[in-house]
């Protein structure tokens, strides 16, 4: 069986799944929107985790909150369920795909048969739409692929159980209840509330003040770490920042391109201006990431090259403030 | 990031045909998307981290030779796995992971300890006994 679903290929697994399950509904809704809307952007140091024996940076809220806070403010209902036992959770996918239900699936990519080797990390965070079953493999729309693709059962049944730092176990999600028409209006204005909230919050490793943090980080690695593991670390930044998924920039350009369209919804000049600045500032991240590039090149780098890069850092964290200040004001 | 700047750069490697999505402006300062076959600085990365995983493996296939630690370890490296995500895969405690690194305790563990991992590095019980160089 195969559900006349739209693949739409789209630059963040969460958005897209998203965005392509509301359009399969009856309601388009652009990549940007839903990314702005769940208040998706974020800045935020975690020590406590390692990814890939370093610490971690993310430049997105936690997994499964964009679509959460979507749904919340636009007045969806989500069905949400996690399992134990791999039989259940297949069981309930296949009711699922029997009733024409396409559904988003949370799954781990290192087992995951259709990525590239070198992109299959223990990453547990990563989301798909089953669309159908044919010969007993599902047909899987995953937004960051630019085609449709499949899995067999026993595939599936392995990225869907994956172990680790935010394990999947199983879990399935759809939307089942829709209003007559989705308030985008209230809704953005509560997206970018949060979001201003967020980047400005009065907590060191989150937002501007992360930002900041991370700068003074990286001036004490090859010191404290030797160059050898300072440069990995930073290796690690960028691709978390750039790596597949964040539409360049750390989501800097999807969230600007999320202002240009509200802009427009709410009949209001002052927030195309500030997309404007929001991509100057995705820029100001791409050339961080270039000169970062330019120290774990060649792995031998000098003391002047990190504080230069952490200068930058800094610099970014002072235009985000300003940024995010003034954002806040034009939106209330 | 300008239509014109969305990076174009090759890769050698598997992900060569992996197009991913990005956003740009075009002439006019809308908003677009565009295709990206890569970007070097973030390819670089990644080189370097698959680098640094290979070097870990071999690292551990020395120690094994040696019979400084168990094909457990080196087992690990090759799935890009550390302590605590190859712990919860085999459902057994770090610490109790990090006691069968010990070549005298990987020699005395049970068949069913055993199959736990092998099965969750996708190999045999004599592969992972008898580890080749």
């Amino acid at each position: 069986m195969k559900i006349d679903f739209t693949h739409k290929q789209t630059a963040h697994c969460e958005n897209g799944v998203v965005s392509n399950l509301m359009a399969y509904n009856g309601f388009p809704v652009s990549e940007p929107m839903v990314f702005g809307i769940g208040s998706g952007l974020l800045y935020c140091y975690i020590p406590f985790l390692k990814v890939n024996h370093a610490p971690a940076i993310t430049y997105r809220v936690m997994p499964g909150q964009i679509f959460k806070k979507f749904a919340k403010r636009v007045g969806i209902k989500i069905k949400k369920e996690k399992f134990k036992n791999p039989k259940e959770a297949k069981a309930r996918l296949d009711e699922n795909l029997a009733q024409n239900n396409p559904v988003g699936l949370q799954v781990g990519v290192f087992n995951l048969a259709y990525f590239p080797d070198e992109y299959r990390f223990h990453f547990n965070a990563h989301n798909l739409v089953v669309y159908g079953k044919e010969d007993n493999s599902y047909l899987i729309s995953d937004p960051i692929m630019e085609k449709v693709t499949k899995l067999t059962e026993r595939e599936l049944e392995k990225v869907r159980f994956a172990k680790g730092a935010f394990a999947p176990k199983g879990h399935i999600y759809y939307p089942i209840d829709f209003p007559k028409e989705l308030d985008l209006k209230n809704a953005i204005i509560k997206g970018i509330k949060q979001t201003c909230k967020d980047m400005l919050a009065p907590i060191p490793i989150l937002g501007v003040k992360g930002i900041k943090h991370v700068a003074s980080l990286i001036r004490k690695w090859p010191k404290k770490h030797g160059v050898k593991k300072a440069n990995h670390y930073l290796g690690q930044i960028v691709r978390m920042q750039e790596e597949i998924g964040t539409g360049g920039g750390g989501f800097r350009y999807i969230f600007a391109a999320f202002l240009q369209e509200s802009s427009a919804i709410l009949k209001n000049n002052k927030l195309a201006e500030l997309s404007k600045e929001m991509t100057e500032i995705g820029n100001l991240w791409r050339d961080f990431a270039l000169n970062a590039s330019r120290i774990y090149k060649n792995r031998k780098a000098l003391q002047d090259s990190y504080e230069s890069v952490a200068t930058q850092l800094d610099e970014i964290a002072d235009r985000e403030k300003v940024f995010f200040t003034q954002l806040k004001k034009t939106i209330k | 990031m300008r239509k014109e700047d969305v990076p174009q750069d090759k890769s050698s490697l598997g992900s060569a045909s992996f197009k991913e999505l990005c956003y740009a402006v075009d002439e006019n300062g809308e908003y677009i998307t565009a295709k990206s076959t890569g970007w070097n600085p973030k390819k670089i990365a990644l080189d370097n981290a698959i680098q640094e995983i290979n070097e870990r493996t071999e690292r551990a296939m020395k120690r094994v030779v040696n019979n400084e630690t168990s094909p457990i370890e080196y087992y690990m490296e090759l799935n890009k796995m550390d302590v605590s995500i190859l712990s919860s895969y085999v459902g057994v405690w770090s610490w109790r992971v990090k006691k069968h690194f010990k070549p005298s305790v990987f020699k005395k563990l049970s068949t069913k300890v055993l199959e736990k991992y092998a099965e969750v590095f996708n190999i045999s019980v004599t592969e992972l006994q008898q580890i080749k160089e």
